[in-house]
């Protein structure tokens, strides 16, 4: 799962930095050499990455909720284990995550609070609501998908540590979606009741998905700083086009409609060109006002307050055997 | 198709998988809502084993029946009286100390049955039952780690985790009581009674609760049924929604 590059990076910011260090970086950046926690880096680099990769964990820790709808009346045991350890392994992305953004000097605990109190942004796909047993097999092709694009590239980003987060987090999607595609084949391959949930499915799930690339590159003003860095590679265009491309052929070998009349494919680029994307819905969303914004911050806050009992008792526990390890010492 | 199975041996390694499913249910209701990051991971990990061991002991039975129902018509074709776990395992979740608690209980009950069963006259059940075995040893130390660190932790903890205890104790004795068929599969050397496991189950468990400062409950005459197929309340509301999807699209092929 993915949460958008928001490119909200600062050039003002970065003209306060001292030019030779600044310089000094920008080469190492330039030599692909990664850039390592205790090394220096520019203010403004830091706080790129640690919401770019905050914002990611908070994705995976969101995203457990829609794909969790469907854990308890998944349809046979086998996808009922497939769910459950996809799940699982959003819960241990966004472990590794958090850790990844800690090496930067932020605690997780105030990453949290950031997204309980809705200060953090997380990627609006799991705004949506999951409505049939289909949506298991969508978010995995497109969703999953869509982030595979997205998180490729991220593999070399030039934050060591995320670098190699990106890693294991590629590897694990690139197993989500093709096992949500073969959830999808399998609806289309089943009965007409089926099929007709894997078509409702991409209806709903087309659009979210391919505004996951966040605001075309005209838009989206900040973006040349974070590719200078190398924290962004691709452009939010370029990664779109990628992922239709990619994406189109396989609903249609699924019998599937894609849900865009003016979508068109261009024989002189050979790339598909998709009809206007419904950005103020885009704004909506991610502005809070999605159709489960509320009740996913709702459910997240309600298990972070269930919780605490629990984690002051660990603590406690904690504090009691240290005490008792320092006296026997 | 008859619900019941003629077979002993399919009849009780369903008994098992009906437990092990009916918990692993339990435990995919926690998912993102665990007190800690690590232990939503966790949790789930505890369901996945248990969804895996369910597979395991359906597919057996079916195969030693003869082969004309699979783990599908199991787990989702069934009715509550045909299921066959014990009350234990299909109360609800209730804060995350029923939780441990109720886990610390089947671990402890289910650790000594799969070390034994792995003597198993027939080969394929004595091998998953290595294999479970090694799972729940696992279970019990997890859940045992955390009824010590609640029941020594914060006054509300130990409380909380008490309170746990006392409620779900009245659902121990049915664990260990033997009827015919525990019997039966016991003398033929295929499966094991129940009754030989509570010396295991005791010592596991007074360990932790000595840690944890936690005390035994009071040995009460207890909840049965289960295992008759007389459940309580919860488990038509597990049923509804664990097999809405097979009931709703009876023609589906998933």
């Amino acid at each position: 799962m993915y949460a958008q590059g928001l490119n909200s990076t600062d050039p003002a910011a970065v003209e306060a930095e001292d030019p030779d260090r600044l310089a000094a970086f920008q080469a190492r950046i330039d030599a692909e050499e990664k850039i390592e926690p205790n090394d220096w880096m520019p203010a403004q680099y830091r706080r790129t990455l640690v919401r770019q990769i905050s914002q990611h964990a908070h994705s995976e820790v969101i995203g457990m909720q829609p794909e969790g709808n469907w854990v308890t009346r998944a349809p046979t045991l086998a996808r009922k284990a497939q769910l459950l350890a996809k799940i699982q392994d959003e819960a241990g992305h966004g472990l590794y995550l958090y850790s990844a953004a800690e090496t930067l000097g932020v605690t997780r605990e105030a990453l949290y609070d950031q997204l309980l109190s809705g200060r953090a942004k997380y990627s609006s796909i799991f705004n949506y609501p999951t409505l049939n047993y289909a949506d298991m097999g969508a978010i995995g092709w497109l969703v999953d998908g869509a982030a595979i694009m997205n998180q490729i590239p991220l593999c070399r980003c030039s934050y060591g540590p995320y670098a190699r987060a990106m890693i294991l987090v590629c590897k694990e999607e690139s197993f989500h979606q093709r096992q949500g595609y073969a959830i999808m084949v399998a609806m289309c391959r089943g009965s007409a009741e089926q099929r007709a949930m894997a078509q409702d499915a991409l209806n709903r799930f087309w659009q979210p998905s391919i505004m996951m690339f966040g605001p075309h590159d005209s838009n989206s003003t900040h973006s040349e700083l974070s590719m200078k860095w190398k924290i962004k590679r691709f452009t939010n265009d370029g990664l779109r086009r990628k992922f239709i491309d990619a994406t189109v052929p396989q609903a249609h070998s699924l019998g599937l409609t894609i849900p865009d009349p003016d979508l068109r494919f261009n024989e002189a680029t050979g790339h598909w060109e998709h009809g206007a994307i419904d950005w103020d819905e885009f704004a909506r969303v991610l502005g809070g006002d999605g159709p489960c914004n509320r009740q996913r911050l709702k459910h997240r806050r309600a298990a972070e307050a269930e919780g605490a009992w629990v984690r002051e008792a660990a603590a406690a526990y904690a504090a009691k055997r240290r005490g008792a390890n320092e006296r026997a010492a | 198709m008859s619900f019941a199975s003629c077979d002993p041996r399919a009849a009780w390694l369903m008994r098992l998988g009906d437990t092990t499913l009916v918990l692993g249910h339990r435990m995919t209701e926690w998912l993102s809502r665990a007190p800690t990051l690590e232990e939503d991971i966790a949790l789930a990990n505890l369901g996945l084993d248990l969804i895996g061991q369910t597979r395991l002991f359906y597919t057996r039975a079916c195969e030693l029946e003869g082969g004309a129902r699979d783990e599908t018509d199991l787990a989702y074709r069934r009715a509550e009286p045909d299921y066959r776990n014990p009350l234990l395992v299909e109360q609800p979740n209730g804060n995350f100390a029923d939780t441990m608690a109720r886990h610390l209980i089947f671990a402890g009950f289910a650790t000594p049955l799969y070390q034994r069963l792995a003597a198993s006259c027939d080969a394929e059940t004595a091998g998953i039952a290595t294999r479970s075995a090694r799972e729940t040893t696992y279970h019990l130390r997890h859940a045992g780690e955390w009824m010590i660190r609640l029941g020594d932790g914060t006054d509300e903890s130990h409380e909380r985790a008490q309170a746990a205890l006392d409620d779900l104790w009245p659902y121990v004795p049915e664990l260990f009581e033997a009827d015919d068929l525990d019997r039966a599969v016991a003398a033929s050397g295929f499966g094991v009674d129940p009754s030989t496991l509570r010396d295991d189950f005791d010592a596991a468990v007074d360990d932790v609760l000595a840690r944890a400062r936690l005390a035994k409950p009071a040995e009460p005459r207890g909840q049965r049924g289960g295992k008759a197929g007389r459940h309580s309340e919860h488990l038509g509301h597990i049923l509804a929604e664990l097999q809405y999807l097979q009931r709703a699209y009876p023609d589906a092929r998933w």
